[in-house]
């Protein structure tokens, strides 16, 4: 990681001081153990502050839309998925995009260490090869960096960019498929206990959208849920049904666009298992049209192609 | 007076009967205020709720009134909730919020008769904080983890036992209608002691901020505070202290009722006007909003901060956007005074 931060580092300052890009986007260390934050630097002494480590887990692609100035951006694996899905819909320019690519292992889920910790706080968290030391007031625990993972990074088949101008570190052994376990195991169960799941998933939501405003691909000018003429959906967190609604819908807009970051279960704060939805989306894009999202510049996006083959269960029945 | 933490269970089932009773209740990795039926479910060693106390005087969607118009003519109902209540084992950071929402809800202008309702039939309880987390910065916006402000008793856990202390007139007559022994020498130094060790790391230095802010609303830092803030509105509702709403109409036909529900400066539809027209037209004008109105605005207004260092945005922000580093940025800042 020490290795990494270095590389990026002089990346970005080199791209700074040659003019190549006016911002470089990647992540500072965050004022939390273990937690790199969004970071912009603008000049050779900002980009100094760069740095990488498995707290880096904001899918940067979020902060690159519509943008006029010269970017350059550090991006790990999902991040690039969601940067070439976006620039397939017009949303970055590649001309005025530097990709810093980052092969990257996973990322540290904050709730997963807070619930192994059973409510005691982690005051420092460190790093040291497949392990991490989760330090406290007066404790000092080892753990496996796997069993700490974000679920999405466990599931993830696509650590390495797809796409870079330049790679940092080296790339890393490629996995086999994903398999969609937990999306089958759901689809299995009745459609009452799946109705009573999603119902208690969904009585926490507290509609602060953190979900929405984290996903790179949610980006419309106005959102459904914000329009009030005509008022697509009730207002009040208090309706789990419009919970539950707001995210269907949020699912069906990212179908084939949603490159499975796991970016909107992070930033939810109330630890709802909003991948439950939208994998179950990337596992019917998957099956269904043979696609997944930004694994490659040539692909088209799912939603705008057609061919006669295409299946249409929901429409006939085959 | 002392009460043994056996006895607490009991305590609460007999309030139960009498009361509506809110209690921290255990949700899988966190703590929600709920009201409980049983005193057994209250989970009072787990630190910090996830979502502050706010919610039972200013629920997230409340119903103003309902409405119904028929042949006969319209009719309205306007229920107020005027059930007794208590709160159990709120956190002094968030007991103090309320007294800064009473600003706001209960003033020359203005009396919610909803929230105050509740205030005025509710007797809150607190427990003080034996290890502040390291998020916690109450000491510096004039709090502290056994502060009484907005609490009619408050418990000091030595242990196998609360020392109570008691803040209020109404406190008192539940104290001592509860029946709790008189406290010895002994645990009344236990309880000091527990105080003293109980140390609020972080500080945050808000000196001089209040002039910075004074002057500083064109100022270029603005534009770089904001940069990584995604106008979501996590740290608006798990804030104590943030009071904004919106009031909608939920109705099909001739049916409705009119709703308050929490709304927040970190949207773009927070101050969009009918015509158009939003005169904050970017997340950086919404970001400068909350902390203008949290250290500027709220001072002005009422002559206190409206933060409490309670810490959840900090903990909670997806992109770990700290307060406390933004505050220090700004008081850093370059900003003229003399403007
Ligand atoms: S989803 Fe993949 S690329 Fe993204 S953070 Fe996890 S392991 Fe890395
Ligand atoms: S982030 Fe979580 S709580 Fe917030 S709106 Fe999304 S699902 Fe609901
Ligand atoms: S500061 Fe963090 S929690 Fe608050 S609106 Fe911005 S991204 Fe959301
Ligand atoms: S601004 Fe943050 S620390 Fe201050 S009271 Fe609100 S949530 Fe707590």
């Amino acid at each position: 990681m020490q290795k990494l931060t270095a590389q990026i580092k002089d990346a970005a300052k080199k791209l700074l001081e040659e003019k190549k890009v006016d911002l470089v986007i990647g992540f500072a260390e965050g004022s939390l153990p273990l937690r790199g934050t969004p970071f912009f630097a603008r000049t050779s002494e900002e980009a100094d502050k760069l740095t990488w480590s498995r707290g880096c887990e904001n899918n940067l692609a979020n902060y690159l839309r519509k943008r006029e100035d010269k970017v350059a951006v550090v991006a790990k694996g999902c991040d690039v998925r969601s940067i070439v899905a976006l620039i397939k819909e017009n949303q970055i320019n590649r001309d005025n995009l530097y990709i810093i690519g980052v092969p990257c292992n996973g990322m540290i889920d904050r709730k997963k260490v807070n619930a192994m910790l059973g409510g005691r706080e982690v005051l420092a968290m460190e790093e040291n090869g497949d392990t991490v030391v989760l330090k406290g007031k007066d404790f000092s625990e080892t753990v496996n960096i796997t069993d700490l993972l974000h679920s999405s990074c466990q599931d993830c088949r696509y650590g390495n960019p797809v796409v870079y101008d330049e790679l940092m570190g080296e790339l890393l052994p490629e996995k086999g498929e994903d398999d969609f376990a937990d999306v089958k195991e759901f689809a299995a169960k009745s459609a009452a206990e799946r109705r009573a799941y999603l119902a208690k998933e969904f009585s926490k939501c507290i509609r602060c959208y953190a979900c929405r405003n984290a996903c790179p691909m949610c980006y419309c000018e106005e959102c459904f849920v914000d329009c009030s003429q005509p008022e697509w959906i009730g207002k009040s967190a208090a309706n789990t049904e419009d919970n539950i609604l707001f995210q269907v819908v949020r699912v069906f807009h990212s179908a084939g666009r949603c490159a499975d970051c796991g970016a909107c279960e992070r930033a939810c704060p109330m630890g709802i298992n909003l991948r439950l939805l939208t994998r179950k989306m990337v596992n019917d894009v998957k099956e269904l049209f043979n696609a997944e999202t930004g694994v490659n510049m040539d692909d088209k996006a799912a939603l705008a192609t057609f061919t006669a083959n295409d299946p249409e269960p929901f429409l006939v029945k085959e | 007076m002392i009460v043994s933490k056996k006895d607490i269970p009991n305590f609460l089932d007999k309030l139960i009967s009498e009361y509506q009773v809110f209690a921290p209740v255990k949700e899988e990795t966190y703590t929600l205020f709920k009201q409980i039926c049983s005193g057994a479910d209250a989970a009072l060693d787990a630190g910090n709720t996830k979502l502050p106390a706010k919610e039972i005087f200013f629920p997230q969607s409340e119903k103003l009134f309902s409405y119904n118009v028929s042949e006969e003519g319209a009719r309205l109902e306007a229920p107020v909730d005027d059930q007794k209540k208590v709160i159990f084992g709120v956190r002094p950071c968030d007991a103090k919020s309320l007294t800064l929402l009473d600003n706001v809800f209960n003033n020359d202008k203005y009396q919610d008769p909803y929230y105050l309702t509740r205030r005025n039939n509710t007797i809150m309880i607190g427990i003080g904080c034996n290890s502040p987390a390291s998020t916690c910065f109450c000491t510096s916006v004039n709090g502290g983890p056994f502060d009484t402000k907005g609490l009619d008793l408050l418990l000091v856990d030595t242990g196998d036992a609360y020392v109570v202390e008691v803040v209020s007139d109404k406190g008192r007559e539940i104290a001592e209608k509860a029946g709790f022994a008189a406290a010895a020498d002994a645990n009344k130094d236990a309880a000091a002691k527990v105080k003293q060790d109980a140390v609020v790391t972080c500080q945050v230095n808000i000196d001089g901020l209040k002039a910075k802010l004074d002057v500083n609303f064109y100022d270029s830092i603005w534009e770089k505070i904001h940069e990584k803030c995604l106008g979501c509105g996590a740290c608006t509702y798990l804030c104590p202290t943030c009071h904004c709403f919106d009031i909608v109409d939920e109705a099909t036909d001739c049916n409705g009722c009119r709703v308050r529900n929490w709304d927040s400066c970190a949207f773009p539809l927070f101050t969009l006007h009918g015509s158009g027209h939003n005169p904050r037209t970017s997340n950086k004008e919404r970001y400068r909003n909350r902390i203008m109105h949290k250290f500027k605005y709220f001072v002005d207004n009422f002559n206190e901060i409206a933060c409490v260092g309670c810490g959840r945005c900090i903990k909670n922000c997806p992109v770990n956007m700290d307060i406390r580093v933004v505050l220090e940025d700004i008081r850093g800042s370059e900003a003229r005074l003399d403007s």
